[in-house]
């Protein structure tokens, strides 16, 4: 069963609108009033850990990261951003394996849990990569939430689900993250493969950047997830410009055709 | 005539716990694909056959075993240098990018992706590309792109793009990433054929395997020309994949002394140098679980060194396990020593050799004493140093 951070998944009317920011990103005081207003312009929020590599993102999630990271943003200096941000929706930490390997997992979901963390996502971590590891965040109060990718095969579609305690997100197109390719034309059939072997809810992101994209990917997904033109937004303006942009995207989630999920 | 490989000491892909597969899902696909192909070819003669083939008509193996006695004298032993140095494009990188495109033919993939650091892994695949008429794109860091302006010539000459990389440390590391990138968007029409014995699984076994010419060759020469075993082999380790090559070829040899090279830059102590086994810590990058440069916040940390092929803050998921286990012994040597070790095998055995190895000739240099003057000591030169001769000219101010 569906724990209740993400039940806004699962409304008939309209799809939920995932926010992805880089946590200190442009610095840590700014960050913590952008964490702040998208959790209340969006239904459930993403803080990226920033990381050295971080190979599955595109230029701008790229230097969001450069910067927090000359900023002296860290991994304990995310989660305590998230405590201290008086956050208002849901919280996925959004990280690469190796800063939370080198924090200790065992602490971290501790530490992430009390921070106000609801699920994880872990980019370079595939279901099936290391079972130790997943068998500690199954036993943990935070959700893994997996990935499923436009290359998955039909029976790793089913094993993913398996692993999954929550919803799955599924990477819309190939490639790295940010605006530039979004998802084509097919992404309905891709949405309906994976439908076909899970009757979790279903995030759609990467590439997504406007309100008619978001508005084409809400009649297919219970989830839209926008990061890279949030974080761009916030660069060029500031916490008004994110928020401005977070006011653009929400109706657009809205369903024309009634709901999408034969459970809801 | 049949190969006979290393027995194959991963499970499931692992060394140990090193190794296994940290990629976004995206990759997992071809992963399997490219493992499940390479199993089957592992013990497929014919496979074998055309690569020997290559390796013979193309890229001039087998290579010879030279005798260096003025620098044997210098360090007290029998010198024997495996001239890695001598096959096409000047290093053994060509043994792998050979290996890698046969496999990418049997995929029908057509365009091939490469990240290079000083530009020896992407010349020896822009030039296996042109060989067999494939598409290459090679990633280097925009740092190195403007040291060694001669490889990126060759690499265009060779029908290669070079796509300059100007992220991060603008070095081999972030060349990696943006080589990564491209493989996530390009998946289904490309191969990444990855330069050292790096990366998620398969890609460490597989470019060992390819490698492991060297330590076949070198085994059969040394035995036929002292009669006897090498008493201690030497390699260079950046990522590792001549060393592993050479290793392979020894690991069952319980009396030979297996030693690998890091670099130990401007000093261990200046915290700037490449010596991940001896200063790094376990921890996941580009998809393999290994020794890893990285501060206390698991960013991983610049590394530096003279010679660019060895600047790199991972190593392949195999010597982390030899590391831990014993059987292969890392030490490291800073960039004064190699420069002089560079200098010292030009002066005495008339062999310019690769940055890269001049870490292995100074290592040696530097243990003098440690061998009888009969006793045979092997060292893989695994490139030349034609590359490398205009750096070392402005860095030791003898360019004009």
């Amino acid at each position: 069963m569906l724990g209740a951070p993400w039940d806004s998944l699962c409304r008939p009317d309209k799809s939920a609108l995932i926010a992805y920011l880089t946590a200190g990103y442009p610095d840590r005081a700014t960050s913590a009033g952008a964490l702040r207003a998208a959790s209340l312009g969006a239904d459930i929020l993403e803080v990226g850990v920033p990381f050295s590599d971080p190979v599955a993102d595109g230029p701008v999630i790229q230097r969001a990261s450069f910067d927090a990271l000359a900023a002296g943003m860290s991994l304990r200096g995310t989660l305590d951003l998230i405590a201290e941000s008086d956050v208002a929706c849901p919280v996925v930490l959004f990280s690469y394996l190796n800063p939370l390997l080198r924090y200790g997992f065992e602490r971290l979901l501790a530490d992430a849990a009390e921070a106000g963390v609801d699920g994880l996502l872990v980019t370079d971590l595939p279901v099936g990569a290391d079972p130790a590891i997943e068998a500690l965040v199954a036993a943990s109060p935070l959700d893994l939430i997996p990935l499923v990718s436009p290359t998955t095969a039909p029976a790793r579609i089913v094993e993913i689900d398996a692993r999954a305690s929550s919803f799955l997100y599924l990477i819309g197109r190939l490639g790295v993250t940010g605006a530039g390719v979004p998802p084509d034309a097919g992404l309905p059939e891709m949405v309906a493969r994976v439908r076909a072997r899970s009757t979790r809810p279903l995030a759609v992101g990467f590439g997504i950047s406007t309100p008619a994209q978001v508005g084409a990917v809400a009649q297919v997904a219970d989830g839209v997830v926008v990061g890279s033109a949030l974080v761009q937004a916030l660069g060029r303006g500031g916490v008004p410009a994110l928020e401005a942009l977070l006011a653009e995207l929400a109706p657009a989630c809205a369903r024309t055709s009634g709901p999408v999920h034969s459970r809801v | 005539m049949a190969i006979s490989l290393p027995p194959e000491r991963a499970i499931e892909g692992r060394f140990g716990p090193y190794g296994g597969r940290y990629v976004p899902e995206t990759l997992l696909a071809a992963l399997g694909e490219l493992s499940a192909l390479y199993d089957g070819l592992r013990g497929d003669e014919a496979f074998w056959v055309e690569f020997g083939s290559i390796l013979r008509d193309y890229v001039g193996r087998p290579t010879p075993l030279t005798e260096a006695p003025r620098l044997g004298a210098e360090i007290g032993a029998r010198l024997l240098l495996k001239r890695e140095d001598l096959n096409h494009t000047g290093a053994h990188k060509i043994n792998n990018t050979v290996g890698q495109a046969l496999l990418a033919l049997r995929m029908g993939k057509r365009r091939i992706i490469a990240e290079t650091g000083a530009g020896q892994h992407g010349v020896a695949t822009a030039t296996i590309c042109a060989r067999f008429g494939l598409e290459c794109v090679v990633y280097m860091g925009a740092e190195d792109v403007a040291r060694q302006a001669l490889n990126v010539y060759r690499m265009r000459l060779l029908g290669a793009t070079v796509v300059p990389v100007d992220a991060g440390t603008r070095t081999l590391k972030d060349a990696t990433n943006e080589a990564l990138r491209d493989w996530v968007a390009n998946v289904p029409t490309t191969h990444y054929i990855i330069g050292s014995v790096v990366g998620p699984d398969p890609y460490p076994r597989m470019v060992r395997d390819f490698q492991s010419v060297i330590g076949r060759e070198s085994r059969a020469q040394v035995l036929e020309r002292t009669g006897r075993l090498p008493h201690t082999v030497v390699a260079c380790v950046g990522g590792g994949s001549n060393a592993i090559g050479m290793f392979s070829g020894f690991l069952d040899d319980a009396a030979v002394d297996l030693v690998g090279v890091e670099a130990a830059g401007e000093g261990m102590e200046s915290g700037r140098h490449s010596a991940t086994l001896l200063a790094g810590l376990p921890g996941v990058l580009h998809g393999t679980l290994s020794y890893l440069l990285q501060d206390a916040d698991g960013q991983v940390s610049p590394a530096h060194s003279v010679s660019a092929g060895l600047d790199y803050p991972g190593v392949g998921p195999e010597h982390a396990w030899l590391h831990d286990t014993g059987r292969v012994e890392y030490h490291a040597v800073d960039d004064q020593a190699a420069l002089e070790g560079f200098a010292r095998l030009a002066r005495t055995e008339g062999i310019i050799p690769a940055l890269e190895t001049a870490h292995a000739v100074a290592w040696l240099r530097r243990e003098r004493g440690r061998w009888q003057s009969d006793d045979p000591v092997l060292l893989c030169l695994s490139g030349r140093g034609d590359k490398d001769v205009a750096h070392v000219a402005a860095l030791t101010g003898a360019a004009s």
